[in-house]
């Protein structure tokens, strides 16, 4: 056995020693979810009142729904009745406050709500705490628990953002267009049925199996059209936006007042006024020196970015200033990134400790005990 | 055909934009063309999805080295693709309960809002996490104070990572209040508010001024490097 394989199979086995541990020892687990499990009963009623626009379409509503439209659900056959269960994320901590005495789960009236361990979100739990160390042991070296993360990383979004786009994008924009009355009977039952064919989406439609033929061996070219559609879109869209949105709006805030004058206070706070009730202003160095490295800071930046002049003598001088500033903002940018993406580590340890070992509980979620023996529990004295 | 057309598609859909802006009786189409943008910018996914899947599926039937991750590729892909158009497991809307396809698709308690919360997104979140151990680690070691520029940039990170943790204010509080802004949190905010500000502002209207040039030029079939080279 190779020394590398040796390493991670001690690895494994050590970390599954100390889950075992802190499994067993342990009082009432860990990574476990639990939720909370309410009934409501349904009625069928045909709603008229509510769109009045459109055609009547049968909808279902709670006892408060039907008697608000003062609707008799006694009348409706037992097929209109129904009862729609629905669970919501709920803490170990609720969960056993509800088995306690006198707590929600001792009612054993019909529909009542109860506090349930969740199989399903917890396998997530567990899979999710799984998936993250395997991306975590990328640290020490590739290996196979990292490319396995990946590969599923890498399938599942490229999933999640097609169904995205064909339920946010494609029904409601192009087929709820082009086939308003199947789609508002099959998916979007909300859809005005005044709606009429809007043929002209038939062009995107044709343009979007255009772009697919990509995929198949001969005509590639074919894909060019779209391809073409999209970029012409996108250059008129941000020639416009850019224009607009940065390059006029970031030099009007670029003129600023280089002498600024603020209003000047009395010893109690409060603002001076001159005889005549105007605001009495005076010279702010601070400010001034602001706006001053704020004019400077633009012009050299862009005399640096001007290469149509060779940079030298004033010029290069004013160049050189110019790299300065934008050393400072990258290396605010370098501040910034390393901060994010350290936010996002503490934010997967925290997960990790929180909801799936239990060994913290900032939210005071699964804490029965006191705080301060929130770590004795991993080595099974909790 | 080949060439001609596209090139007329996007001068006829950049310049619709355009008029759409300056001309308000021609807003509306601009809105209708940046609604076939989207569809085609989805439909762009589906052709994501299906490279994807074309990709694994040769690499499966290759049985090249490495070909069992293309299967956990192609398999998580399948199941998250089929989970997510079939609605599978997700309940009706609530207001329309005999319609079963009425519901959302990422509905609390359906399975592909399960595979979002437990594995694209930690999976996802750790990935970008990372980043933070490579981006530290590659400016330990490419980071060296050799002349002014260097050090601007280092120093200005390590002002900007002390004011903003709690290391900050824990080590510069004591400096006397006549130097107060040299303290870590104010100096990395007057960093963030004037030269980072100067600095971005003039990146930004570079960007603003490039981004024109390079739409203008496609836009007049001056730069036609899109269209490709070959007939194919």
């Amino acid at each position: 056995m190779k020394n590398n394989s040796m390493v991670w199979l001690i690895v494994m086995i050590v970390g599954a020693a100390l889950l075992g541990l802190r499994w067993t020892l342990a009082s009432h687990g860990f990574g476990k979810a639990y939720v909370k499990v309410s009934q409501e009963t349904r009625y069928r009623i045909p709603s008229t009142k509510d769109y009045p626009t459109d055609e009547p379409i049968d909808r279902w509503v709670n006892k408060a729904g039907a008697d608000k439209q003062n609707f008799d659900v006694t009348t409706l056959p037992p097929a209109s009745v129904q009862t729609r269960v629905t669970t919501e994320d709920t803490t170990y901590a609720e969960y056993v406050k509800a088995e306690g005495q006198g707590g929600a789960n001792s009612n054993t009236a019909p529909g009542a709500d109860r506090y349930e361990f969740s199989l399903s979100r917890t396998v997530g739990i567990w899979f999710a705490a799984f998936m993250t160390l395997f991306v975590m042991t990328f640290l020490v070296g590739d290996n196979p628990m990292y490319k396995v993360a990946e590969s599923i990383f890498i399938g599942v979004s490229a999933g999640y953002w097609m169904v995205v786009g064909f339920w946010t994008t494609l029904v409601p924009n192009l087929f709820a267009k082009i086939w308003p009355s199947i789609i508002r009977d099959w998916a979007m039952p909300g859809l005005s049925s005044y709606g009429t064919h809007e043929w002209l989406y038939l062009i995107p439609l044709i343009l979007g199996i255009m772009l697919l033929w990509r995929l198949a061996p001969k005509g590639g070219w074919i894909s060019r059209w779209p391809m073409a559609f999209i970029i012409g879109v996108f250059c008129g869209l941000r020639l416009i936006t850019f224009l607009a949105a940065d390059f006029v709006s970031q030099i009007r805030s670029g003129i600023i007042p280089l002498w600024v004058k603020v209003p000047q206070l009395a010893a109690d706070g409060t603002v001076l006024h001159d005889a005549a009730g105007n605001v009495v202003t005076g010279f702010s160095f601070w400010d001034s020196l602001r706006n001053v490295f704020l004019v400077v800071g633009v012009l050299t930046c862009l005399v640096y970015f001007f290469f149509s002049i060779e940079h030298k003598g004033v010029v290069g001088k004013t160049a050189r200033v110019g790299i300065w500033f934008l050393m400072i903002t990258f290396g605010a940018a370098f501040g910034y990134t390393v901060m994010g993406r350290i936010a996002l580590l503490a934010i997967r340890f925290e997960f990790l400790f929180d909801d799936w070992l239990w060994l913290i509980d900032p939210k005071m979620h699964h804490t029965i005990v006191a705080p301060t023996s929130m770590i004795l529990p991993f080595f099974g004295l909790g | 055909m080949k060439r001609n057309v596209p090139l007329l598609v996007a001068i006829i859909a950049g310049f619709v934009m355009i008029v759409a802006y300056f001309i308000p009786y021609s807003e509306s189409w601009g809105e209708i063309v940046l609604v076939w943008f989207d569809i085609i910018a989805s439909i762009a996914f589906i052709l994501g999805g299906g490279n994807l899947l074309k990709i694994q599926l040769k690499k499966i039937s290759e049985r090249g080295p490495g070909w069992g991750y293309a299967v956990i590729t192609a398999a998580s892909f399948l199941i998250m693709l089929t989970i997510g158009l079939l609605k599978v497991g997700v309940p009706p809307h609530e207001s329309y309960m005999h319609m079963p396809w009425s519901g959302s698709y990422n509905a609390p308690g359906s399975p592909f809002l399960w595979l979002y919360e437990y594995a694209f997104k930690p999976l996802q979140a750790t990935i970008f996490a990372m980043l933070a151990f490579y981006v530290a680690s590659a400016a330990f070691r490419a980071f060296r104070a050799k002349n002014v520029e260097a050090f601007l940039l280092l120093g200005t990170a390590f002002i900007i990572l002390l004011g903003r943790t709690a290391a900050g204010p824990y080590l510069t509080n004591w400096f006397p209040d006549s130097v107060a802004g040299l303290r870590a949190q104010p100096l990395s905010e007057y960093l963030m508010q004037v030269f980072n500000t100067a600095g971005s502002r003039a990146i930004m209207i570079g960007i603003a001024l490039g981004t024109a040039s390079v739409s203008l030029k496609i836009l007049l079939g001056i730069d036609r490097s899109y269209l490709g080279s070959g007939d194919e």
